[in-house]
């Protein structure tokens, strides 16, 4: 068919953040073992706990064996071939961000977010993290105002140990996976989020995660803690330059919510996918999972992956407090020879506690998209309920979408649904859009945007639109 | 001799789709202010001939050309013809989830005036256009924040088609089966919708099975198509004859020619 032709060059997409920063860098050698991890304890001047924990987190991740039960096919990863530490080099303490190497403030300016203070976005809070180090936060003296702390994780762990040391790997214990526990080792940056009781955070806090450098691991280890009665929305971007190497990026991100809390984390992934003959791109193998701890306390992921040649993704919710509620909506586009298994867990402990899973597929090209997804309900989980809808698109004839969905219930007196679709753009939708004159290329956007409404209209507003861009884009060629 | 120059010109016209002919050879000339109707047994290429003229990517023209105000369109993109003045009334309108109804008519009707180097409209002067367009095919309001055409009914999916004809303000509209699936009222109001947009300068192709849209709507010429080829034309008449002797009728002009 003609039009399958046209579908297939229209899904074809330059990626636009490629390019690789020139700058001094300080690596420390590849490999991994107990040095490796004191000589980056030691960098970053950690107390004894947070050695302890590396160790620990280590000693764990040697007996451990690399998940092989996702829908993914790769080449073995050496752990040995990896740098574990990279950063750029700059002053010891920086007391302001003049003092930022101006080439990674343009950095950030190419990538869209601009950090200094005559530039910088007016109504986010912005950690930049570049490598294994975060550059600059904006907006801390106004959020410090109200009590928010929003720094770098090194930076928590040296001013804020207490809350560190509470809470850190209470989600996601060390020996939860393999990756967790190998970032639980070697995590070098990432954010921390503190909202204080009775606190609604006056912006949105957002992360920018890049990668520049082709051979080392990016580990990032993010932590939000919301007291009682607070709420915040965090955002999470990242990109990559393209190298024909892949890149391991193993992060942890780990939420808890206490009574009547909400946390909202929202994430628009665009690593570097690898090209057309899926030659390089960033393996990406996060666990990200939210505790509701308290009651009436409410966790929401939302995320639209875009990126990476392997997906291996599964932001959950624990829901412990009476009546918490667990959401997770998400967009999935893969497209050439990218791999995405994602999804979500969602686990039903406290009673009245209530999940919602909207999971949106898109894949194109040769690629291998898959939803996977648990939805538990505790032995206390009375009067509890879940709904799930989980779609795929399929553009053009090679691609494929596969849906897991796990469902694991020891309390008859809750509620699980279950919906799941598969659609194609057909010719006959693709006829009648251009036969209103409208172009083949926004003809397949329109319909792959309205494929996704659902999930768009939970993210944030700035994030809708960059989210809408980025598919738009993603689906952006030259017509045949 | 006609005074002025044709909308539109289908010119010993043949085409296939998967290499199985459908049209053989059809001739068609539309001049500004005239109405077609075009009638025939289902599978006679009635419907094929005007997704050929909307450039349906399925069909591959094998003989003749299509010409649109002068122009051989036979290798334009179908949102070319769009932009540039044919319209295509569905038979089947269809069902694109996700996509406001409202966004879709904008976008459509901005690529049409972007063509017509007319401003394009924002939301706001939008809304203000389509709702003195909804007063046309009598169409709430509502309609337009649901997607396109899903959970409409056949009916309001007509009306929908009409409500673009309206937006696009085409020089020729080639209406597919428009009336099949209509009640009385509702095929009044469509028709007289059609009516209201149409004028001494466009042309109106009418696909249809039935008198009773011709009634309201009484066509200059009548076409009866079999086995993808025009095998008859006559005056209004000819449809009135039609519906009294049926198709069958028709198949002696086949053993004639």
């Amino acid at each position: 068919m003609v039009n399958e032709n046209l579908v297939k060059d229209v899904v074809k997409e330059p990626y636009k953040y490629g390019f690789v920063t020139d700058i001094e860098t300080e690596k420390i050698e590849k490999g991994l073992n107990e040095d490796i991890i004191k000589l980056i304890s030691q960098k970053k001047e950690e107390p004894k706990f947070l050695l302890d924990f590396r160790l620990k987190a280590f000693k764990k991740w040697q007996k451990m064996k690399e998940p092989d039960w996702a829908a993914l096919g790769y080449k073995k990863i050496d752990y040995q071939d990896i740098i574990y530490y990279s950063a750029p080099k700059q002053k010891e303490k920086l007391s302001s961000l003049d003092e930022v190497d101006p080439k990674l403030l343009e950095t950030f300016d190419k990538l869209g977010i601009p950090l200094t203070e005559q530039k910088k976005l007016t109504n986010v809070a912005v950690d930049a993290v570049f490598d294994s180090v975060s550059i600059a936060t904006t907006f801390r003296e106004e959020l410090a105002e109200h009590g928010v702390i929003f720094c770098s994780i090194s930076e928590a762990v040296k001013n804020h140990a207490d809350l560190i040391e509470k809470y850190l790997g209470t989600v996601v214990p060390t020996s939860d996976n393999y990756f967790a526990a190998l970032n639980s080792a070697v995590f070098s940056d990432g954010s921390f989020v503190y909202i204080p009781k009775g606190v609604t955070c006056p912006m949105d806090l957002s992360s920018y995660f890049r990668i520049n450098s082709g051979d080392s691991g990016q580990f990032e280890r993010t932590l939000i803690i919301a007291e009682e009665s607070s709420s915040v929305s965090y955002l999470e971007g990242c990109t990559a330059p393209m190298f024909d190497t892949n890149t391991l990026h193993a992060a942890v991100v780990e939420l808890i919510a206490l009574d009547d809390a909400s946390i909202k984390y929202s994430t628009v992934q665009n690593w570097y996918a690898g090209d057309e003959e899926g030659i390089g791109g960033i393996f990406n193998f996060v666990t990200k999972r939210g505790k509701c701890l308290g009651k009436r306390s409410k966790i929401s992921w939302s995320q639209v992956e875009t990126g990476s040649a392997i997906t291996w993704k599964y932001p959950s919710c624990l829901l412990l407090g009476e009546e918490s509620v667990g959401e997770f909506y998400s967009v999935a586009l893969t497209n050439n020879l990218q791999q995405a298994d994602t999804g979500t867990k969602m686990i039903h402990i406290g009673p009245k506690t209530k999940s919602t899973i909207v999971s949106k597929g898109i894949s194109a090209g040769n690629s291998k998209n898959s939803y996977r997804g648990l939805v538990k309900m505790g032995t206390k989980a009375t009067g509890s309920r879940n709904y799930s809808q989980c779609d795929s698109m399929l553009i053009g004839d090679q691609a494929s979408a596969n849906t897991f969905p796990y469902i694991k219930s020891q309390q008859p007196n809750s509620e699980i649904e279950h919906e799941a679709s598969t659609c194609r753009i057909s010719e006959d939708q693709l006829f009648y859009l251009q036969s209103r004159g409208i172009e083949f290329e926004e003809a397949v956007s329109m319909m792959v945007s309205g494929f996704c409404r659902d999930v768009f209209n939970q993210l944030p507003m700035e994030f809708a639109a960059e989210a809408d861009k980025l598919l738009a884009l993603k689906l952006e060629g030259s017509v045949g | 001799m006609k005074e002025s120059d044709p909308i539109l010109e289908v010119e010993n016209l043949s085409a296939s789709t998967d290499n199985l002919p459908i049209l053989k050879g059809v001739s068609l000339t539309v001049y500004p202010g005239e109405i077609h109707a075009i009638m025939g047994r289902n599978g006679c290429g009635k419907s094929t001939l005007s997704k050929i003229i909307a450039g349906h990517p399925s069909y591959n023209i094998t003989n003749g050309y299509i010409k649109f105000l002068g122009e051989n369109i036979n290798s334009l993109e179908p949102e070319e013809r769009s932009q540039s003045g044919i319209f295509l009334g569905f038979q089947y309108p269809i069902e694109i989830p996700g996509v406001s109804n409202l966004e879709f008519l904008r976008v459509s009707t901005n690529a049409r005036r972007k063509f017509l180097n007319k401003e394009e409209l924002d939301t706001f002067d939008f809304e203000e256009l389509v709702k003195e367009k909804l007063e046309i095919v009598k169409m709430d309001h509502a309609f337009l924040s649901r997607s396109v055409n899903q959970g409409f009914s056949g009916g309001e999916k007509k009306r929908n088609e009409i409500l673009q004809m309206a937006l696009l303000e085409p020089k020729i509209a080639i209406l597919d089966e428009t009336d099949s699936g209509l009640d009385i009222d509702a095929l009044r109001i469509v028709a007289s919708g059609i009516k209201k947009i149409s004028n001494a300068q466009t042309g109106i192709i009418l696909i249809t099975h039935y008198q009773r849209l011709l009634d309201e709507i009484k066509p200059n010429y009548v076409h009866v198509m079999s086995d993808g080829q025009i095998i008859k034309t006559g005056e209004s008449d000819l449809a009135l004859e039609l519906e009294e002797k049926g198709y069958e009728w028709t198949d002696n002009f086949i053993k004639e020619t």
